[in-house]
């Protein structure tokens, strides 16, 4: 189907430690499917975007535990392959209307982002390569904006936080940043406000009336006369 | 594999010859890059090259509230299928759970039903398939419109829709979507979404598909990620309102009595329980239809995109509006082959970037509406100016070093996170080369037909977000999409905390309308073994699968 291995020369890989052979050039999503696995946890967008695929390897003659995301790591010859469905993680409810944005919320719900003992585990497993435990530092020194930016292509997957010596879940502690950045700390449009007046005044529903009203060509016309126009805002 | 293979030097070198030439077109203004087609020309290459148009793309249904229209053959196929459930033995009697809103599906628009519905006083249950976020919604990257600068407006942004939408919207939903999109805006960045925006504060925007202003608002790449992850994190602040269930999809609606649908039968992939849900009013919000693979295109789908809610509303009788349309995507990826049909964001060429073909020439105006923009590229590569890639596939390339040059040297890097990272994973860096792209399934146009509160024909019933049909007519606009769930999931949770506050379940609870539906295809003649709805797609080996035994697995397709 869709995303079928396009050679045929096949590979030894152990899933779940039990050996197959796969097509050359699979992802670890798409040699299990090749094995026989009907897929119905640990897989999601099958893109690089949901994070619901976190997988864990290892190589032959590499002491290494690798970790990856099952839809975008491609197999290699003697792979061990185990796929982490989900991470059992911490996520504290929290009123974002009741919390300031700076160290503080970190303190009282997710105290443990001070164990970090920069070992730097999870920025080495991190799928996405994102800089984690540069991140989990800033959030400790109450920079939301670093942290913001250094975590924001995260994807949720939990690799991090299934190798944390200190046993704390960073990817729930880092959208919690993010959201406190997003509400409190960017600058505000001030013309959004303006506009969200004019449509609370019904400055627009003249116009809305009248589109609303024309016959199908009235409006085709319209359309097709209409200005495009990139370059003004 | 690893970069391109040494094959397409040639082609690559004269997209490279030809870029001094075409960023100077472009500095003149998008415009004169090529003129957007007239309406006839929209005509002639949608009738000639669309895959919708094609003889085999449609055929008439056989049963239910729409039989005898035509619609896309594969959706037709999936509707004329079994209940999963055994009718004659099953029991309704003793229901699992009790709620005041059940919703079915824990996409974006799920979550955003089920938060307006707890601000509105209203307990609720999320069932979902996978888990909660596991969605389209995730993985849209380019953006979200709405028209929050001074020289647009809510009412240009209404004649974009319906003109790209070849004016088969339904006006009334159209309004809601457009007027509704500035405060949507707002309402994400209060909840913690943090928009592009410039210094000043004002919110960035860029130029979609068959916009005629800048309105696409982003968050780098990952706009649609940041939006999910945010509105899961707050679904999952609540719950004591919010019951969140996952790996349990929906497999039937049931009714009451009175013949008000009263919420679901779910069903445990893994060990074939069911689950019943007795809800005062229900929402479906189970998204499009991509891995159905219509007319054998990849998808950027998600692997859950099956049409589920389609097949339970279709069943119970609601009809469906425009699902004879299908949006394919222009810029899916062909290669490399492990990541073909995956998603390339329109955004790109929001930014400047610009198809060409095998010899560097530009052929379309790059922001045409996408059902015109994608027939252009099956048109330019069925006349053979395409690239045609070691696996047999073909594309036209997506130029997008060109961005740093018409933009700032680092732009990619910066607003296509995402991209860059996805083909690095294979050798390629897109700061320096060109993307080979294919149209590939994306959207479904259409869906159950609603109102503007989101009402479906059936009592208790509603619908928001893709699995609806009537907003976006026959083909929607890019940053529609997000809006879209946001909009009408909101209206969705507010009707339907409204109208559980007035229900009352009378009766017993029933399935007649499943056993009414299986009498419909007996009559009808219908002669099949597949059962729907299809909740996962099949890419197990066919070779093994002959060897699984069907006690184990009631995925096994029919036959085997």
């Amino acid at each position: 189907m869709a995303e079928e291995a396009q050679n045929n020369k096949l590979i030894p890989v152990y899933i779940l430690s039990k050996k197959y052979y796969v097509p050359e050039g699979s992802t670890i999503i798409t040699a299990m499917e090749y094995a026989g696995f009907k897929l119905k946890k640990g897989v999601g967008c099958r893109e690089g975007f949901c994070g619901a695929c976190a997988s864990l390897y290892r190589l032959p003659g590499d002491y290494k535990l690798h970790g990856g995301l099952g839809c975008q790591t491609v197999v290699q010859p003697e792979m061990h392959i185990v796929q982490i469905p989900y991470t059992p993680a911490e996520k504290k409810r929290y009123d974002i209307e009741k919390l300031t944005p700076d160290n503080a919320p970190f303190n009282e719900l997710y105290p443990e982002v001070y164990r970090c003992v920069s070992c730097n585990t999870c920025t080495k497993i991190c799928p996405q390569e994102l800089q984690v435990m540069d991140y989990v530092q800033a959030i400790i020194k109450g920079d939301l904006e670093l942290a913001t930016d250094l975590s924001f292509d995260c994807i949720m997957c939990g690799l991090c936080g299934v190798r944390c010596p200190a046993e704390m879940a960073q990817f729930n502690i880092s959208i919690l940043a993010r959201r406190l950045y997003g509400r409190y700390l960017t600058p505000k449009s001030e013309f959004l406000e303006v506009r969200l007046k004019e449509i609370e005044d019904g400055k627009y529903e003249k116009e809305y009336e009248r589109l609303m009203k024309m016959s199908r060509e009235e409006l085709k016309k319209t359309y097709y006369e209409r200005e495009i126009n990139f370059d003004i805002t | 594999m690893y970069g391109y293979p040494d094959y397409m030097d040639d082609s690559l070198k004269k997209v490279e010859k030809t870029r001094q030439k075409r960023v100077e077109l472009a500095k003149k203004g998008l415009k004169n890059v090529l003129i957007p087609k007239s309406a006839e020309e929209r005509d002639e290459v949608l009738s000639k090259y669309h895959p919708d148009y094609q003889p085999d793309a449609r055929r008439k249904i056989k049963v239910g509230p729409n039989k005898g229209e035509n619609l896309t053959a594969k959706v037709a196929d999936l509707l004329e299928t079994h209940s999963r459930i055994d009718l004659e033995n099953f029991k309704l009697d003793k229901p699992d759970y009790e709620t005041d809103v059940l919703v079915i599906g824990g996409g974006g628009a799920g979550c955003e039903t089920a938060l307006w519905a707890m601000y509105n006083g209203a307990n609720v249950i999320i069932s979902t398939k996978l888990r909660i976020g596991d969605a389209n919604s995730m993985m849209s990257q380019g953006g979200m419109q709405a028209a929050v600068n001074p020289h647009d407006s809510p009412t240009i942004h209404y004649l974009d829709v319906v003109g790209g939408g070849h004016f088969d919207n339904k006006p009334e939903l159209v309004k809601a979507l457009t007027s509704e999109a500035p405060m949507i805006a707002k309402f994400l960045s209060h909840l913690g979404v943090i928009w592009d925006r410039l210094p000043d504060g004002h919110l960035q925007t860029k130029a979609g598909g068959g916009t005629s202003r800048r309105r696409l608002l982003s968050a780098r790449d990952y706009t649609g990620a940041e939006i999910m992850r945010v509105l899961r994190d707050e679904v999952k602040n609540h719950p004591d309102k919010i019951t969140v269930l996952e790996y349990l999809p929906a497999i039937e609606l049931i009714k009451d009595g009175e013949g008000k649908v009263a919420g679901a039968i779910l069903m445990h992939m893994e060990t074939g329980q069911y689950i019943v849900v007795k809800a005062k009013t229900t929402v479906i919000t189970t998204g499009g239809f991509g891995r159905l693979h219509i007319k054998g295109f990849p998808t950027t789908n998600h692997y859950g995109a099956t049409a589920d809610g389609l097949v339970l509303a279709y069943r119970a009788g609601a009809n469906l509006l425009y699902m004879d349309s299908v949006q394919y995507h222009p810029t899916g990826a062909v290669f490399p082959p492990q990541i073909l049909g995956f998603l390339i964001t329109e955004k790109i060429r929001g930014y400047g970037g610009q198809p060409v073909n095998k010899d560097g020439e530009l052929f379309v105006f790059p922001l045409e509406p996408r059902d015109v923009e994608a027939s252009s590229f099956i048109k330019e590569c069925a006349d053979g100016n395409g690239i045609k890639t070691p696996d047999g596939h073909v594309g036209i390339w997506l130029d997008s070093p060109i961005i740093d040059i018409l933009n700032e040297p680092g732009t990619i890097e910066k607003a296509f996170p995402a991209m860059v990272r996805q083909y690095h994973r294979f050798g390629i860096d897109i700061r320096k080369v060109p993307m080979l792209v294919y149209p590939t399934l994306h959207y479904q146009n259409g869906g159950i037909e609603i109102d503007v509160n989101c009402h479906t024909r059936l009592p208790n019933l509603l619908v928001a977000g893709e699995a609806s049909g009537g907003v976006h007519g026959r083909n929607r606009l890019m940053g529609n999409s997000i809006l879209d769930y946001n909009v009408f999931g909101r209206r969705a949770g507010i009707e339907a905390a409204k109208i559980a506050k007035k229900t009352k379940i009378k009766g017993k609870l029933n399935i007649d309308h499943v056993k009414k539906y299986e009498e419909e295809l007996k009559e009808a003649g219908i002669k099949t073994k597949e059962v729907s709805p299809m909740l996962l797609p099949e890419y197990r080996n066919l070779k093994i699968l002959e060897r699984h035994r069907k006690e184990f697995d009631p995925f096994l397709p029919a036959g085997i």
